[in-house]
């Protein structure tokens, strides 16, 4: 069976849950190898890969890898390219991972597809365009189709892969060094799941009020296992740090679940969370954009509604 | 310092966008074309560039007749001067189409530094600043919410999952920006009477020397076998707060098994 290539996303070491994605999407298509870039894999790393079914993984941990931006990955998938042939590689379509699909596809003189919500037989994608109102099939015709798959658009399944190891050395080349990363900031985190990953997410905008109402979004987040998100406009204010933001320029999510809180429904909001499969609205505007996309809107104030949304969750614990 | 600012018409947001069932490519005839909107922020921080360091500002667009609106547009914002590059064969090119079709423009007219907007509203690929940094051989700065240069030395914050990165490179680079690295200004009119004199260059794709083959619905990379309509949304319900909102949501909650 052909080689699949599935570019593993990591943070601290930890196998994030798109690549478990991508290695279910992969075993449908051939045999999936995952590629690890950059230093931390571990033991336990091998073990998740394997447990959703690789069959080969390739481990490149030189620090250099990390240290400059996106193009030394390109490198690194691009020889492999050479060396393995495989039918597809497979990237995230997070912002990083599109990046590197478009190097790669350079260097290997192939087709690029990036936000495909699916992918089937003869390597066809699907991609949801214009903020879910257009279906899309499309493919590459030249090279190696390489595909940037959405998070969230195939349900993660183990099944046991070989995970034959096989150690990688690159030598990169002087232009992937161009750009150094010199410094690493990290804003609070948080024990919540990832943004783009999680099932439920429960996003704030200007109708929150300030920082510290962001709490009452956050404990009903809590109660449902949810992700916060936040609207531009509350993470302008500085109400929630930017890396929650939903959206065209902040993150894409597509969730089981979106609940809005005191969010108009801006065009470049819905651009980042039209897909989610269920909508839920509290807004105290009933003529807000954001109800056209509601499976259930509540019109009021969200300051009495999401506390009492909380407890009613806590109580059907 | 050469500043060159690539920036792309795309179909108004507000308005019902298609794709042209004839070919399956974006009907740019359907709906109003506008700058796009993150291409706006990435003129005003050229134009902060060149106020800090000097130089000069060139637009770059590749699009069909009517983006002479967005040239226009980028000018009167403050821009010196215009490159156009238009030619019936590069309609249907695909990202690898396009990115090959800037940068061969880009070696023409030539540049210290490339600015992009992180991604266009119509298709979103978000590859193209990534694209230009490979084909360019020149450092990628992309998805900066924050730019400085001293000499020729350039460094960015990049956004991250976890935060930020300080990215460092040197010139001649190519640059993307997220929308929180400025605001960008609104024409004045004095600049949009003065943009109508500015200098905008007209090019094919034999003045830029771009291979046909590789450009065009024939030339691109990737093609859309097909598309449809997605079904509207059903109506939801929406009910009005009496103080029973909360429990009214969970009920809803519970119906569909997420609680
Ligand atoms: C290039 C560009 C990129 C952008 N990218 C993004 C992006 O990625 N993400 C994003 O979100 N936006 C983005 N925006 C901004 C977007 O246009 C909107 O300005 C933004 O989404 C508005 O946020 P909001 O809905 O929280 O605020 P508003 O539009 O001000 O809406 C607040 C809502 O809260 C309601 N409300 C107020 N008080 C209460 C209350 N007590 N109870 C219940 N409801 C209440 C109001 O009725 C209103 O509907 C972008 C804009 C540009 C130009
Ligand atoms: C709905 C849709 C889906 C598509 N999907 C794919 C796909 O999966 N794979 C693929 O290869 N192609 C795809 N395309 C084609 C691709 O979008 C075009 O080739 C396009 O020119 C590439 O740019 P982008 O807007 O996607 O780039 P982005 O990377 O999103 O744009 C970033 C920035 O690049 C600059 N830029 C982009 N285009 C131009 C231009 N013509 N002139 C000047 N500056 C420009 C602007 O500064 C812009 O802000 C798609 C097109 C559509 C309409």
């Amino acid at each position: 069976m052909a080689e699949i290539l599935v570019l593993v996303e990591h943070v601290d070491g930890e196998v994030k849950k798109v690549t478990l994605e991508l290695l279910t999407l992969a075993r449908s298509l051939g045999s999936p190898s995952a590629v690890w870039a950059g230093p931390g894999y571990s033991e336990a790393a091998k073990a998740r890969l394997a447990e959703y079914g690789a069959d080969k993984i390739y481990v490149a941990g030189a620090q250099d890898i990390a240290d400059h931006v996106v193009a030394p990955k390109a490198e690194l998938l691009a020889r492999l390219v050479s060396s393995a042939s495989p039918a597809a590689v497979l990237v995230a379509a997070t912002a990083e991972g599109k990046e590197v699909a478009g190097r790669l596809a350079i260097k290997t003189d192939s087709g690029v597809l990036t936000d495909a919500v699916g992918l089937s037989d003869g390597l066809v994608a699907e991609q949801s365009i214009f903020g879910g109102g257009v279906n899309v099939k499309s493919k590459v015709v030249k090279g190696t189709p390489i595909v940037a798959v959405r998070p969230n658009s195939t349900a993660p399944e183990a099944s046991a892969g070989a995970a034959a190891e096989e150690q990688v050395e690159v030598e990169l080349s002087d232009a992937a060094k161009a750009a150094r990363v010199v410094e690493r900031v990290a804003q609070d985190k948080g024990a919540r799941p990832e943004l783009t990953e999680a099932a439920i997410v429960v996003s704030g905008g200007r109708g929150v009020g300030s920082a510290e109402n962001f709490a009452i979004i956050e404990k009903l987040a809590d109660a449902l296992g949810a992700a916060v998100g936040a609207s531009r406009a509350a993470t302008d204010a500085g109400w929630y740090p930017h890396q929650f933001q939903v959206g065209q320029t902040g993150k894409t999510v597509s969730p089981q679940l979106y609940i809005a809180a005191g969010i108009s429904g801006a065009i470049q909001h819905r651009a980042g969370m039209q897909t989610a499969k269920t909508i839920v609205a509290i807004n105290k505007d009933p003529e807000a954009p954001i109800f056209e996309l509601a499976d259930f809107g509540i019109v009021g104030d969200l300051h009495q509604i999401v506390p009492n949304l909380t407890e009613e969750v806590q109580k059907r614990k | 310092m050469n500043i060159v600012v690539c920036v792309k018409q795309v179909p108004d947001t507000a308005t019902e966008r298609k794709l042209n069932a004839k070919d399956n490519t974006l009907d740019r005839d359907a709906a109003d074309g506008v700058i796009n909107e993150l291409c706006e922020y990435a003129v005003e921080e050229a134009l902060k560039i060149k106020e800090a360091h000097g130089g000069e500002v060139t637009v770059l667009t590749m699009g069909p007749a009517k983006a002479t609106d967005t040239i226009r547009k980028a000018l009167a914002m403050g821009a010196d001067k215009a490159v156009h590059l238009v030619d019936d064969a590069l309609h249907g090119s695909d990202a690898l189409s396009t990115s090959y079709a800037l940068a061969q423009t880009l070696k023409k007219i030539g540049f210290d530094l490339v600015i992009l907007g992180s991604e266009s509203t119509d298709a979103r690929t978000g590859v193209l600043a990534a694209m230009l940094a490979e084909r360019l051989g020149a450092p990628q700065l992309t998805l900066a919410r924050k730019v400085e240069i001293d000499g020729s030395s350039i460094t960015i914050e990049r956004l991250t999952d976890y935060g930020f990165d300080r990215v460092q490179a040197s010139l001649p680079a190519v640059v993307s920006v997220v929308e929180k690295i400025n605001e960008p200004r609104y024409p004045s009119f004095k600049g949009i009477m003065a943009a109508k004199k500015k200098p905008v260059q007209t090019l094919g794709i034999a003045d830029a020397e771009i291979d046909a083959a590789q450009v065009g619905l024939s030339g691109a990379w990737s093609e859309v076998a097909d598309f449809a309509v997605a079904p509207p949304r059903a109506a939801g319900t929406i009910v009005k707060d009496e103080g029973d909102g909360g429990a009214k949501a969970a009920e809803f909650l519970a119906s569909k098994k997420f609680i």
